[in-house]
């Protein structure tokens, strides 16, 4: 494919993402004694601590292309996903730019528990942009494709009453019921059973064709063999590989078995 | 080789000329006042749709369901009666105490619930604020519009308290609906404004309690506002006169009861009304809008 061809949709330039963390002190630090020391003397809190999770990271993905994102714990990648969809800010110097509003979706991605898992789907198209019109024709079809009502009619019960990989099926149906630009997957696939996971690989195939960019962090090396054929490999916030799946996924293999 | 994919792509322009070029918007980028406001527009059914779940979801659980709407209110009422009305004998000069009274709690609890809720409309949906992308600002919007729906069952009640206790119902009853009206817009601008400041100093939550009932007592929520009135003078008096809580209370005083001593005149009494709910709505939007791109952080 010759690149004047290929449409980006998301670019990263020198990317670097810090954390700040506020109050992680000690337990000697957190007394009353030392708060109200620190107040009187001014000194600026020991309880900000940065943590420099991504680190200059560079990397252009087209439209149509899926990519698997991987590394060891720790390594930045949910971290960078969640830069991508604009709700961490990328420090002075670099820039994430992306088509239109990329969205995330996680297994931590939490919506109302003491709603039944129909009210949620309408609550979560809607937060994600569609019509009342539009939700009205697609509540029914994300239910049947979460497979949530294979065990009776569960998307009337709350959803605190659903096991975490039922609940785990329904966001990511919700999520994968939009067309999105560009889609983050933040470990979904890894949840639910084995049936499920082939409809949700399925589906992510589909939105590829839709002319999506969808980016998958997972630790199943399956899963993104399955989906991707585009890796990249970060390593303490540090991108260590970027090229085709076989051949990162070959050298990350070397490095964690050493 | 792997790696070679990185060097590639700095063959071609630079990153921005090639953003630029194929429309790509920088992550993280605050839209402007205009194009915020029409993303909200966009998204009037959520808000609309997330009041409701949110009445569910807090309502579900209890066998009586929305009857709690109007026996909210109507506990909360009966309790006063009971230790103003029966225990205490309060009169305090005002011929007919106990709506007056109710009036007071019912409009300072309107917006105290609103700033209750508020201060965790950031905090307390982070999981939503993370997984999906909408304007933050549908969460405090919501807040409000959960606390107005009940307000509209608190209204009833009192209107039922004032009509037993010998109000007659006048056209001047009208007069309630702008009020509300007007202090809704006040309690939304409210909401935003401590919706921001509550995702960032979570110490004020231990405050908010302690603000809100030094402002009831300046409120003239308990006893009659005659006390004010008569005792302070000057820039004290203008002081208290200018608390939007007490105009609030004083104009739906003034609409559901006859003979009733007022803290100023109406006419002050209502560019007061119309100026806080411009300012605290306005203000407050503003404030919430400049902060969007910060509230996923938590």
């Amino acid at each position: 494919m010759a690149d004047e061809e290929r449409i980006p949709t998301v670019i990263a330039e020198n990317a670097h993402i810090i954390y700040r963390i506020h109050g992680s002190v000690s337990a000697a630090q957190n007394s009353p004694v030392s708060s109200f020391r620190r107040l009187v003397t001014r000194t600026k809190s020991a309880a900000v601590r940065e943590v420099h999770a991504v680190k200059g990271v560079n990397f252009i993905a087209y439209k149509g292309e899926a990519i698997g994102l991987i590394g060891t714990n720790g390594s930045g990648k949910s971290t960078l996903l969640r830069a991508i969809a604009g709700l961490l800010p990328v420090e002075a110097g670099g820039a994430i730019y992306a088509a239109g509003q990329p969205s995330l979706l996680g297994v931590n991605a939490a919506l109302m528990n003491d709603l039944s898992g129909e009210r949620n789907v309408v609550l979560g198209c809607l937060a994600m942009g569609m019509t009342p019109a539009e939700v009205k024709g697609q509540v029914d079809d994300i239910i049947e494709f979460s497979g949530i009502n294979e065990r009776g009619d569960f998307s009337s019960l709350p959803m605190r009453t659903y096991s975490s990989g039922m609940g785990a099926r329904l966001r990511f149906a919700i999520a994968a019921a939009k067309k999105h630009d560009v889609l983050l997957i933040d470990e979904a696939l890894a949840t639910g059973d084995a049936k499920f996971r082939k409809r949700s690989e399925q589906r992510v195939r589909d939105l590829r064709a839709e002319a999506g960019t969808v980016f998958l962090v997972s630790h199943s090396e399956q899963s993104i063999r399955d989906t991707c054929e585009r890796t990249i490999w970060l390593e303490s916030g540090e991108l260590r590989a970027d090229g085709p799946t076989e051949d990162v996924m070959k050298e990350y293999e070397t490095y964690v078995k050493k | 080789m792997a790696q070679t994919t990185v060097v590639e792509s700095y063959t071609g322009p630079s990153a921005k000329e090639l953003a630029r070029k194929y429309g790509l918007g920088a992550a993280g980028r605050l839209p402007s006042l205009l194009e915020y406001t029409r993303q909200l527009w966009a998204y009037r059914h959520f808000i609309w749709e997330f009041a409701g779940a949110k009445v569910s979801a807090a309502l579900g659980n209890t066998r009586l369901g929305m009857v709690w709407q109007v026996l909210t209110p109507l506990f909360n009422a009966g309790v006063y009666y009971v230790i103003f009305g029966v225990l205490l004998n309060t009169k305090g000069g005002v011929h007919n105490f106990i709506p007056y009274l109710c009036t007071g709690v019912f409009i300072f609890g309107y917006t105290q619930s609103v700033v209750q809720a508020g201060i965790q409309a950031i905090s307390g949906n982070l999981g939503l604020i993370r997984a999906l992308h909408f304007p933050r600002a549908s969460l405090p919007l919501s807040i409000t519009l959960v606390e107005a729906r009940n307000m509209i069952a608190s209204i009833a009640v009192l209107m039922g308290i004032v009509l037993l206790t010998g109000e007659p119902i006048n056209l001047q009853w009208l007069l309630l609906v702008p009020a509300l009206l007007l202090q809704t817009i006040f309690n939304a601008g409210f909401a935003m404004l401590v919706g921001r400041l509550g995702s960032k100093l979570h110490d004020l939550r231990q405050l908010i309690p302690f603000i809100m009932r030094v402002w009831m007592y300046g409120s003239a929520v308990l006893y009659p506002v005659t006390r004010f009135t008569e005792h302070l003078h000057g820039w004290k008096l203008n002081l208290v006169l200018a608390n939007p809580m007490l105009v609030y209370i004083e104009l739906m005083r003034h609409a559901l009861m006859e003979n009733v001593k007022l803290a100023a005149s109406p006419t002050l009494l209502w560019t007061e009304a119309v100026i806080w709910a411009v300012v605290m709505g306005i203000g407050g939007y503003a404030y919430f809008w400049r902060g969007e791109k910060g509230y996923g952080r938590g």
